[in-house]
């Protein structure tokens, strides 16, 4: 029963997986950026909701009105002041930059909050389980942790591929020149994918937050987790990435039942896996 | 009034003798200066060596890897486990540290060379984690709390505290010159034209024949050895290594990449003059604790949007200087 309950908890961790990776994939898809800073903001979202849960005692998924577009709001105005500035043909500018704004916003947190771990409380939601079968119990958090990236997802999707905004998006990502021709501002388009992808990452800080405990350090776990979940589930694939968090997930699960110190280490071997044997991903998406 | 090839310039030479110059003083440290002293010289070399490495995979060859310490540790990590567990020389077990280095970076590189670009960079970030981590696992070796290095290897560097700083400084000073000098010689030899031609043009490289992916291979292996080299020297200087300190990505990553960001990426001199811009701000700065390290991400952010090309590009851009000249130009001689 050990092994069966550590998948089913795999599985629904993968769910927070694919929310990290949701948002590097939509920005990767959209711009051909990948933002190394992206971990740190998802933990600044944690602290963001942190400051307002103990600043007005909302619950902290009721926050979430609060966070989110504060977080969305952010991105725009990164991407038009910074990031728009340092995209072209060069992949260094925008890696350097985003690495500057990891270091910054790291030591930043630890000199607001200082290096002790803090926690969202959200009261009788986080214990609630049912028993799936003997032994077997699903909390009801992670349920909805599992559902809401689900939600997510299906909703980047259903953006991307049957709305004015995803046409843009894939518009500009396709050719900028020509998508500026039609009228498309391509700064505009990539403001507000990074509006969007914000909007996930606040969401996905939240879970985080509710979660576990988190500290001003742990920004770059989460990208790498995020990281290993697009390209195990294929680059350009948002359903992909859904997969590759529940792989990570249960890889991960299966190396804490082994041995503590093999959690993390197990879901880099599946991911080298699936980079040797599968290197475009098990779900690739031609571009 | 004739017309000839040369690579070298006015400057270059001048460059050249107060190189020798500095170099000498530097080899006489030991004598003039204070233990104090001989560390951060030692230090400086240190830095100097890395930033040098990383621009030749970055700056030149285009392989932005955020994963260097994945050699600095695998290094620190040879180097203890042939002190501990055979008692070699650790004189010795630098060099054997540095191949078996660039053994392991083989199939490294076979698994991070299909990622592309910043794909690339996390990919080798997430290797550097798979070594910290397996390193984390072996109990002789201090598990995840780290190990310090047996007294009597120490021994074996010297019998006086003197000799024994002096021996690790020296090494410091041989491999910093070292990775400048290899770094400069091999970018004026063939492999260097190909680097070049990759950076300027890959298409019309590939075109001309250039083996992109060979060429990028070599590079990648041979920065590996060399930088698993300065992680036995690093471990040599701080005698007490833990996974953590080994495999840290921002003291053997982030620092280097902002040394040569601030610098000026893809020039020989860049990483020197963003070195000593760095021990110099260190220096100033670091009572400021994590504000200082703000400032540091603010300005490499500063500098990649205002001068992309750092403070040496500014500065060849502006004057036409070149201290380490890799190409040919045509002088005229009275």
């Amino acid at each position: 029963m050990d092994w069966i309950n550590a998948i089913m908890q795999g599985i629904l961790v993968g769910g927070l997986y694919a929310l990290f990776a949701a948002g590097l994939s939509l920005i990767f898809g959209v711009m051909r950026l990948v933002n190394i800073a992206h971990g740190d903001f998802i933990v600044a979202g944690s602290y963001l909701a942190w400051s307002i849960v103990h600043a007005t005692g909302l619950n902290p998924l009721v926050s979430l009105v609060l966070v989110i577009p504060i977080a969305a709001v952010f991105g725009y105005v990164l991407q038009m002041v910074i990031f728009n500035h340092t995209l072209g043909k060069d992949i260094l500018p925008p890696l350097l930059v985003s690495f500057g704004l990891s270091v910054i916003l790291q030591n930043g947190l630890l000199q607001i909050f200082t290096a002790d771990s803090r926690k969202l409380d959200a009261g009788a939601l986080e214990t609630a389980s049912f028993s799936l079968l003997p032994g077997v119990s699903l909390g009801h958090f992670p349920l909805l942790m599992f559902a809401t990236s689900v939600a997510v997802i299906a909703g980047l999707q259903y953006m991307f591929y049957r709305t004015s905004l995803g046409r843009a998006f894939r518009a500009t990502s396709d050719d900028k020149e020509v998508a500026l021709l039609m009228g498309l501002d391509n700064r505009k388009v990539y403001a507000a994918a990074m509006a969007l992808c914000m909007a996930v990452v606040a969401l996905a800080g939240v879970f985080l937050a509710i979660r576990s405990n988190f500290d001003p350090f742990m920004g770059p776990g989460r990208l790498i987790f995020g990281f290993e979940a697009v390209i195990i589930g294929g680059l350009g694939n948002l359903w992909g990435t859904l997969v590759g968090g529940v792989i990570l997930g249960v890889a991960q699960g299966i190396g804490a039942e082994i041995d503590p110190g093999w959690q993390v280490l197990a879901g880099h071997i599946a991911f080298l896996l699936v980079l040797a044997f599968r290197p475009r991903g098990l779900f690739p998406r031609m571009n | 009034m004739a017309e000839m090839i040369s690579r070298s310039t006015r400057a270059s030479r001048i460059a050249g003798m107060v190189a020798i110059a500095v170099a000498a003083a530097l080899v006489a440290a030991p004598w003039w200066g204070s233990i104090a002293t001989e560390r951060l010289l030692g230090e400086f070399m240190i830095y100097m060596a890395l930033a040098t490495l990383w621009n030749l995979l970055a700056g030149y060859t285009g392989l932005v890897s955020v994963g260097q310490q994945a050699y600095v540790g695998f290094g620190a990590y040879i180097l203890i486990s042939l002190a501990l567990l055979a008692g070699w020389h650790p004189l010795l077990a630098v060099p054997v540290a540095g191949i078996a280095a660039a053994l392991i970076a083989v199939p490294v590189a076979m698994l991070v060379f299909r990622l592309q670009g910043a794909y690339f960079a996390i990919g080798t970030w997430v290797v550097a984690e798979v070594f910290r981590l397996l390193c984390a696992q072996i109990a002789v070796l201090g598990g995840g709390s780290g190990i310090s290095l047996p007294a009597a290897t120490m021994k074996l560097l010297g019998e006086s505290k003197f000799w024994r700083e002096a021996t690790i400084y020296w090494l410091a000073l041989a491999l910093g010159v070292g990775a400048v000098v290899i770094v400069y010689a091999l970018l004026r030899s063939r492999v260097g034209l190909a680097l070049t031609a990759i950076r300027d043009n890959e298409t019309a490289s590939v075109s001309l024949g250039i083996r992109i992916e060979r060429v990028k291979f070599a590079v990648y292996v041979l920065v590996a050895g060399l930088t698993a080299m300065i992680g036995c020297l690093i471990e040599l200087q701080k005698v007490r290594m833990s996974p953590d300190a080994a495999f840290s990505v921002n003291d053997w990553t982030a620092f280097v990449i902002f040394i040569v960001v601030i610098g000026g990426i893809g020039t020989i001199e860049g990483p020197i003059i963003g070195t000593i811009i760095y021990f110099l701000l260190r220096e100033f700065l670091a009572d400021l604790g994590s504000i200082y390290l703000m400032i540091l991400g603010a300005l490499a952010i500063a500098i990649m949007l205002l001068a992309p090309q750092g403070i040496w590009g500014f500065i060849k851009n502006r004057f036409g200087l070149s201290l380490f000249p890799t190409g040919y130009r045509v002088v005229s001689k009275e």
